[in-house]
């Protein structure tokens, strides 16, 4: 058996849950900066499917992310759980990227790093686009497995040049769960079905306290910039238009008897009942 | 096909599982039909599988469907090797078949299948894709940097930021513009009978020939589910404020009561007072029953983005100021353990 390269992709995203007043600007946009930037919780699922494979396996595992300088916070977390090396995609011509020119740039990243298995949250939470990890897999040419609960085996067929690798994967599509059998390399989403992220280890979180990616910009993964950022990104928003409730003129029923008596005859009257 | 990009078909993914078309196709269909009429073009849906040289195929039977529901054109992909939805078989196909094609517009269903096809396939062609979308238009677009102004192009509106905010997303420069569309938003058409459709099939090769698919379906298990709330004409929804897994069984009878089903918000389902599968809201399903009856729901607005459209909505809260109450047709402000009790005698009765 050979150890396995496995590669997780990862995002900090705002945590969208805690959205309140101060979060959003008048004009009715997100104001990112009044959130608490977190782990991605989905991503977390991906690194904890990734570890699994490494210490049922053996193998390394890779944590890569596009972002700003401050997303080191999340790749130090995964080193805290057991990653083995990070990677900071960082550029500024990677800004304004939507999910076409997300998914070049990391394949690009990941694509230097010759991975067995690459895993992907199912989806991030402030975008709940769930098309980076496909798109991934696209430009990587490899297996595609969506919706990833869990892993059955990881079984090498042959020996030398003739070896092949596969992996029974189980997965939810939606209409049922369906198991099956992809020959590596290929890159998997997870969903928090698969199991919650390990724990810090303390031993690592003193060796890794203060630790740095490798940092690397589009240039040197060979992305093509009319491929990054805007110039790279077919979607365009074209407005943003916050959710404001605007009604407020409901009908108002007492919580008696009478009221909610009447409130059944008119519903009934109106056929919505009965 | 299309000489002009603005000839091109609209197009429906016509997504099937043992030749068992999803019931979200008509959705699709039905919007389909909206934007194709406006631009002027057919609708044209895509039905990929494997007759397996049988003319009694079910996929027979959903071809004939796709033209009640609103197709002009059915485009079959009839090969072996798409028998089960696999990413890189369907993935090739479709990719080959966009190119051969070029529709202006291509749809999917934002189902599991959809989610996992629509990415690929956008990347592959190297164009834009928004998930999730709950309309699409046509419209202009100015682009506010250049000053160019794009006639007809689809308008993607999604609920974005935890539904926060709804975005409208264009991609006017690269064609073809694909969106993947929530269940249970759109309407489908009227069916249509044999007579008035002209049905015209154009057969496809799968051009999967030499192409190695890495995956090999070993088994799947079909989900059985007793609950079904998109087609449910009466919901009977409950949140946190329901207070306990005891109380929400008052929601079960209050929906026995009136033949509706029973859903919840995602604080009911972390909070273990409903089954995960009854959960409405952006994360959830989307339904727009003709009553739903809210008790115990403060109204985040990812759960209202689920719900908001139902035709008569009935709010229950003890709080006066609850966002519910804002898109609320009726609002009954007091104790759910009171007033469902009540309501259940008043419907007993009445009925």
């Amino acid at each position: 058996m050979k150890p396995y390269n496995c590669v997780v992709c990862i995002k900090q995203v705002p945590d969208t849950k805690k959205v309140t007043g101060e979060a959003m600007k008048a004009d009715g946009t997100i104001n990112r900066a009044a959130l608490p930037a977190i782990f991605n919780p989905e991503d977390r699922n991906a690194l904890e499917a990734a570890l699994w494979v490494k210490e049922t396996y053996g193998g390394t595992v890779t944590v890569v992310t596009m972002g700003l300088p401050a997303a080191t916070a999340i790749l130090r977390e995964a080193l805290w759980c057991g990653a083995d090396r990070a990677v900071l995609v960082t550029d500024r011509k990677a800004a304004g990227s939507d999910t076409l020119a997300t998914s070049y740039i990391l394949s690009q990243a990941v694509k230097r790093l010759n991975p067995d298995l690459v895993f992907c949250g199912r989806q991030a939470i402030d975008g709940d686009t769930a098309q980076v990890g496909p798109q991934i897999g696209e430009k990587l040419d490899c297996a595609v497995v969506t919706y990833l609960e869990k892993i059955l085996e990881v079984k090498d067929e042959g020996e030398g040049e003739q070896r092949k690798t596969f992996v029974t994967v189980v997965r939810d599509i939606g209409t049922g769960i369906e198991t099956s059998r992809v020959q590596l390399p290929a890159l998997f989403t997870v969903t928090e079905k698969f199991g919650e992220l390990r724990p810090y280890e303390m031993r690592r979180v003193m060796k890794y306290k203060n630790a740095e990616p490798e940092i690397l910009s589009c240039d040197d993964i060979g992305a093509e910039a009319d491929r990054c950022g805007f110039a790279g990104s077919p979607t365009c928003v074209n407005a943003i238009q916050s959710v404001v409730l605007a009604g407020g003129d409901f009908k108002e029923v007492a919580p008696t008897d009478e009221g909610i008596g009447g409130l059944v005859a008119e519903l009934i009257a109106d056929h919505a009942i009965g | 096909m299309a000489t002009d990009r603005t000839e091109g078909e609209v197009w429906v993914f016509a997504e099937q599982e043992e030749g068992k078309l999803s019931g979200i196709v008509f959705e699709l269909l039905g919007k389909a039909r909206e934007l194709a009429d406006k631009l002027g073009v057919k609708v044209g849906a895509v039905l990929m599988g494997s007759w397996g040289g049988d003319a009694s195929s079910p996929l027979e039977k959903a071809t004939s469907a796709l033209f009640a529901g609103g197709a002009d054109v059915v485009h079959l992909i009839d090969d072996s090797a798409l028998k089960v939805f696999r990413n890189k078989a369907y993935r090739h196909a479709l990719v080959e078949l966009v190119k051969e094609c070029s529709p202006q517009i291509v749809i999917f269903g934002a189902t599991h299948m959809g989610r996992d096809l629509g990415p690929s396939v956008a990347s592959a062609l190297r164009c834009g894709l928004t998930a999730d979308c709950t309309d699409l238009q046509i419209g202009d677009f100015t682009d506010k940097k250049t000053g160019e102004v794009f006639h007809n192009v689809l308008h993607q509106i999604r609920p974005a930021f935890g539904g926060n905010i709804i975005a409208t997303i264009v991609n006017a420069r690269h064609w073809p513009q694909m969106a993947t569309v929530r269940e249970g938003v759109m309407k489908p058409v009227e069916p249509k009978s044999k007579v008035e459709v002209e049905q015209r099939i154009v057969r496809h090769s799968s051009r999967l020939d030499g192409v190695e698919i890495p995956t090999e379906v070993v088994e799947i298990v079909r989900k059985v589910s007793s609950v079904n709330l998109k087609g449910s004409r009466i919901i009977v929804a409950g949140g946190a404020g329901v207070g306990s897994a005891a109380n929400f069984k008052l929601l079960h009878e209050l929906a026995a009561a009136l033949g509706g089903a029973v859903g919840g918000s995602r604080a009911a389902v972390d909070l273990g007072y409903c089954e995960h599968e009854r959960q409405i809201g952006q994360t959830g399903v989307t339904v727009r029953p003709a009553l739903m009856i809210s008790c115990g729901i403060s109204g985040a607005v990812q759960h209202l983005a689920g719900m908001q459209d139902s035709q008569k909505i009935i709010a229950i809260n003890t709080d006066k100021d609850a966002p519910i109450f804002k898109v609320a047709h009726y609002g009954i402000v007091g104790d759910l353990n009171v007033v469902i009790p009540k309501l259940i005698k008043a419907i007993k009765n009445k009925g």
